[in-house]
């Protein structure tokens, strides 16, 4: 295949994937790298990396949009990145040391986790009891704009939100993806903040534990232009297609579909994997 | 819009890291693009192949080499100054976080966010 041909359809496949992954809220990352492994045949590390890039991209695009709106808690972000950045550099190491057959494997893990998580019903679950005393200390606790004007929010459980965010870190810098269901859960479930605060948060902190992990790759070399370059700007038209869209009718119908279609990826990267080396 | 006293300080720095992203986005995926052009225009027609990995050559790895790439307006060289920007634009948003908590004389913000600015420094920088 020439190199014009395989352009075009990478770019192609990467639109599609950033506009489902911004429908879906799981990010164009956690396809694009099944997509250019399984579909494409290209080296995981090569795909890791483009995909990484394709999150910095996307996140702060979005982001601009949710920080303005007022949505974004700046100060959870900036202390919780301290948790991801850490994690990324981790990730980022054992990228360049583990065999690739074990990084499909855990991808594959990784992507079936993120598929059960969105397709659950969120269910609020604010911090309504007294906030963390660290969260004081911290002035996390805040505002958000609702139709009904600004309300209050408090935090709760920082340490364990700390915790969950090295995670979702090591996932990140690991596999080249954003990882923001973790970040996510780790703000809905153990902060408990409000819905719309937890994801443009976490998509706030998205480009920034990429970064930690993004140069340190463009060093060893997993980052190639050629390959790169119609994947990023795939993957921002793609999800700024998918943003506008976002309250469309036919959403229910889509994520349905891509439910369907990363469970397929799931387990072909599973088998890849363990036909490729471990079972060897 | 109707605003208590408590959310209006944060407010400018909002706008303004909201609008420095979206620059930064602009920016390189522009930048991405014209280097992507000359590279498809001078190898478009050989044949693709990223099947097995090889490290990318040194220059473009290293900032110092990538900059050089591009300003002779090589393609490669160009996308990887233009990811290099990308890569850029969120750790500027962490460097100006750092200065607008000083101006609002918040020590612990500056101290957490300087921690970050390092990790990502280290990264970019390190070895």
């Amino acid at each position: 295949m020439s190199i014009l041909v395989f352009t075009i359809l990478i770019w192609l496949g990467s639109i599609a994937a950033g506009f489902l992954g911004s429908l879906t809220g799981l990010g164009g990352g956690i396809v694009i790298v099944p997509l250019l492994t399984i579909v494409f045949g290209v080296d995981i590390r090569y795909a890791i990396g483009a995909s990484l890039v394709s999150v910095i991209a996307t996140s702060s695009g979005a982001a601009a949009a949710y920080v303005k709106e007022g949505f974004s808690n700046i100060r959870i972000g900036m202390f919780l990145e301290i948790a991801t950045t850490v994690g990324a550099l981790v990730g980022a190491f054992l990228a360049l040391r583990l065999p690739t057959p074990i990084i499909a494997v855990i991808f594959g893990l990784v992507l079936l986790h993120s598929a059960y998580v969105s397709s659950r019903p969120r269910n609020e679950n604010l911090c309504l009891d007294r906030p963390d005393p660290l969260a004081t200390i911290l002035k996390m606790n805040g505002t958000y704009p609702t139709p009904e004007g600004l309300e209050a929010y408090n935090v709760c459980s920082v340490p364990s939100g700390f915790s969950f965010m090295f995670i979702a870190g090591i996932a990140s810098g690991l596999l080249g993806i954003g990882s923001g269901t973790v970040k996510v859960l780790a703000m809905d479930q153990a902060m408990r903040l409000p819905f719309k605060v937890s994801t443009a948060t976490s998509n706030f902190m998205i480009g920034v534990t990429a970064a930690a992990s993004a140069g340190i790759y463009l060093n060893k070399g997993y980052i190639d232009p050629g390959l790169t370059m119609p994947v990023m700007l795939g993957v921002l038209l793609g999800s700024s297609l998918g943003a506008r869209h976002l309250f469309g009718a036919e959403t229910k119908k889509l994520r349905a579909i891509f439910g369907v279609v990363i469970f397929i990826l799931a387990i072909e990267m599973i088998y890849s994997g363990l036909k490729g080396g471990l079972l060897k | 819009m109707s605003k208590t006293g408590q959310g209006l300080p944060n407010h400018e720095m909002e706008i303004f890291i909201g609008n420095l992203l979206r620059t930064g986005v602009i920016l390189a995926a522009a930048t991405v693009f014209l280097g992507g052009m000359i590279y498809l225009v001078c190898h478009g027609f050989t044949t693709a192949d990223y099947r097995v990995f090889q490290h990318e050559p040194s220059y473009l790895c290293s900032i110092r080499g990538i900059i050089g790439n591009a300003f002779s307006f090589h393609g490669r060289g160009l996308i990887q100054l233009g990811l290099l920007l990308l890569i850029a634009t969120p750790i500027t948003r962490v460097a100006l976080s750092i200065y607008i908590f000083a101006r609002k004389r918040d020590t612990l913000y500056v101290i957490i966010t300087l921690i970050v600015f390092s990790i990502l420094m280290y990264s970019l920088l390190g070895r």
